[in-house]
């Protein structure tokens, strides 16, 4: 009986060596780092590249930080692809500065490094940028939230629901997109809070979490109670805003409220008339593309005065404005993710 | 003999002046300090209540006519609930001298077990909520088992088990959000807890000082767990086991409690106080995120930590502990109110616990 299950362990351990060593000998190995496992962005990311590794017949290895700013985390993950004889990988990054001396360790062991939505500091130590423009994605809201107020733009009462206090490049990215999308003077356009128009009446801070969305929703309304305007730093905030604004009434279509993401569920919510327009992203167009780069070896045409390729922001909403391209909720809802 | 009463004569008359007290340890008078040190010791509770009062009053002048409103008010008490409900969980662990680093996980896993099984699978709503109150028990009952059985210390533990729940919360969500519109049309039950209570029209009692007050039914079952919990751990022989257990577990043993079974019961409840969280979370944020909450396990320690709750076990109360997320509720709050940026809230916050703690000390050596 125990000599039995010591020869069933062996057998299935030989199976298993073999098994592993013959899918190595046959296919070049592509990796894909992402900043964590649970975020739905980063989710869809991985199953738009693992189904083009099917396609391109390679074999994807993924890995990703524990939470959101783990560097070790992926540093330790570069460090297997490079002994696993990668060809190259994508990655997004969790902090753009300190992981700059890994890729360029990566690089000179003959990886191709394609970085993902978040642009390296220096952004040139890629290989390649495959990103949304964010800045873009917040001017096409505000924009949008500009035409639909019309005349009352002027008098609005503006509430920002922003990422963080230390502003990554993505939260500052997006709500100065927004300001110079509605019209409002940024100054330092990489920079919040600099601002002077009396438009703006807070910025508070989500960290892009439905809780404590709701939570700096709630004491946004104190200091705001005309607020008419609600900037979100993605679409799960902008549910736990409407959320706060329901519990006192304000769920009337009074408040506008905007967003970044394109996700499904906030694709959902933008049919429902809880976010009055979002600006989607293409989470696994971006991961897609850069498998291909990495194993044809040839990059696509990306244009050099912006340095990276921008891989598109398309605003979603029912009610479109006059001057703003969009989409409506049917054709956001074929292209969504999560 | 009279030579004898002579000289004891003497003696006595040696010892005229000498302070006539027996070993006597009591000082004379106390000091203003020993005796608030001493009323601290009796009324541990005292120190939390009278640190919110000073943040009222602070806050009410910082921000005019914002932080005192009633409806400001009423926001803070919904803001805090979730905390609070974790950190009456967490209560339970500290005072046995033992601490649960999973209770934010379980919570969030039960909330999406809720929600996912009756949204997303169609299960009835009834037994979907009965699976996460079951799955919120069954993992409190696994952090007790491993720190009964295996013996091992209770940080460990829940530090695993905190990876583990978080890994099985992301495999069962598959990271997916449920909106609100979908959990009002297929189970509505399940919001019922972020429901809210005007307290002036709703119920209709004619007291002027309610008018503006709105609470949820999330945080008056809060208000519910911690009566009972406290009702429990200090009129019932279970009770006073649990502080038995913490303050000194051989003695506990040698007067005949099963401590082991103490510490099982203990980590069972409090996972099952955490799967009543997840509940009331789904009501709070309209829906199941299953990325909410990163920060809810510390959060309920801060809480515990800052409501006088001993971390050495064997001390503390559950209403301290509301009063201790009330008072991190509170500053928050009135920071945010007052224009100050998030993190002089987190700076805050961090002084409150370090001073806590030293207060705790500071007792503690009384009662040494």
């Amino acid at each position: 009986m125990r000599r039995l299950s010591v020869l069933k362990a062996a057998i299935a351990g030989f199976a298993l060596c073999t098994a592993m060593a013959s899918s190595a000998y046959s296919a070049d190995i592509v990796g894909l780092i992402t900043k964590t496992e649970t975020n739905p962005f980063f989710v869809k990311m991985r199953e738009g590249a693992q189904a083009k590794a099917k396609e391109l017949n390679v074999e994807l290895i993924t890995a990703a930080g524990k939470f959101d700013g783990d560097n070790d985390g992926q540093v330790a993950a570069i460090e297997n692809l490079i002994s696993a004889g990668a060809k190259g990988f994508a990655i997004v990054p969790s902090d753009s500065k300190a992981i700059v001396p890994t890729i360029q360790k990566a690089r000179d062991a003959g990886l191709m490094v394609i970085v993902l939505d978040t642009p390296l500091d220096p952004m040139d130590a890629a290989t390649a940028t495959f990103a949304t423009d964010n800045r873009k994605a917040g001017q096409l809201i505000g924009e949008w939230a500009k035409g639909t107020l019309g005349d009352k733009a002027k008098d609005a009462s503006i509430v920002f629901l922003d990422l963080a206090t230390n502003q990554p490049t993505v939260d500052y990215l997006r709500d100065q997109g927004f300001m110079a999308g509605f019209g409002i003077d940024v100054k330092d356009p990489n920079k919040y809070g600099d601002e002077d128009d009396a438009r703006i009446c807070t910025h508070e801070i989500s960290q892009g979490d439905q809780e404590k969305g709701r939570t700096a929703m709630e004491n946004a309304l104190t200091k705001c109670p005309n607020v008419n305007v609600v900037y979100t730093i993605n679409e799960p905030a902008a549910a736990g805003a409407y959320e706060a604004l329901k519990a006192v009434g304000k769920d009337d279509g009074s408040v506008l409220i905007v967003s970044v993401d394109g996700g499904c569920p906030g694709v959902a919510n933008v049919k429902s008339g809880v976010i009055g327009a979002t600006s989607q992203q293409y989470p696994l167009k971006m991961a897609a593309m850069a498998l291909e780069a990495i194993v044809s070896g040839k990059l696509p045409e990306i244009d050099p005065a912006m340095g990276f390729l921008d891989t598109g922001a398309t605003l979603v909403t029912d009610k479109p404005v006059d001057g703003v391209d969009s989409i409506d909720t049917t054709k956001g809802a074929d292209l969504c993710w999560g | 003999m009279s030579n004898d009463a002579a000289g004891s004569e003497r003696a006595e008359a040696g010892l005229a002046g000498a302070d006539p007290s027996v070993a006597n340890f009591d000082e004379a008078r106390p000091t203003p300090i020993r005796r608030i040190q001493a009323f601290l010791h009796d009324f541990p509770t005292s120190i939390p209540f009278i640190v919110l009062l000073i943040g009222v009053v602070i806050f009410s002048l910082a921000a005019p006519g914002k932080f005192l409103s009633p409806l400001n008010l009423s926001v803070v008490l919904q803001q805090v609930t979730i905390i609070a409900i974790l950190g009456i969980a967490q209560t339970l662990v500290i005072l046995t001298a033992g601490i649960d680093l999973s209770v934010g996980a379980i919570m969030i896993l039960c909330h999406v077990v809720m929600g996912r099984t009756a949204v997303v699978y169609g299960w009835p709503v009834e037994v979907a909520f009965a699976l996460g109150l079951v799955v919120g028990l069954a993992c409190g009952y696994l952090n007790g088992l491993i720190v009964t059985v295996l013996k091992l210390p209770p940080f460990i533990v829940t530090l695993g088990t905190w990876s583990i729940f978080g890994a099985l919360n992301t495999w069962y969500s598959r990271s997916e959000t449920i909106r609100a519109v979908d959990m009002e049309a297929n189970a509505p039950f399940l919001l019922w807890m972020g429901k809210l209570i005007k307290l002036w029209q709703d119920l209709g009692v004619p007291l002027p000082f309610l008018r503006g007050w709105v609470v949820t039914y999330g945080s008056l079952l809060m208000i519910a767990l911690a009566l009972i919990v406290s009702y429990v751990l200090g009129r019932t022989a279970f009770g006073r086991h649990v502080y038995a257990t913490g303050d000194d577990p051989d003695a506990a043993r040698l007067s005949g409690i099963n401590t082991g079974r103490t510490l099982l019961a203990v980590y069972a409840l409090a996972g099952l106080i955490c799967a009543i969280a997840g509940w009331v979370l789904i009501g709070r944020i309209g829906g199941v995120s299953p990325q909410a909450g990163l920060t809810a396990n510390l959060d309920s320690i801060t809480a515990v930590v800052i409501g006088g709750t001993s971390l050495f076990g064997g001390r503390g109360s559950i209403i301290g502990t509301l009063f201790g997320a009330l008072i991190v509720g509170v500053f928050r709050n009135g920071l945010a109110l007052s224009g100050l940026e998030v993190l002089w809230q987190d700076f805050t916050v961090g002084v409150l616990i370090i001073v806590a703690v030293t207060i705790d000390q500071w007792i503690r050596k009384l009662s040494a």
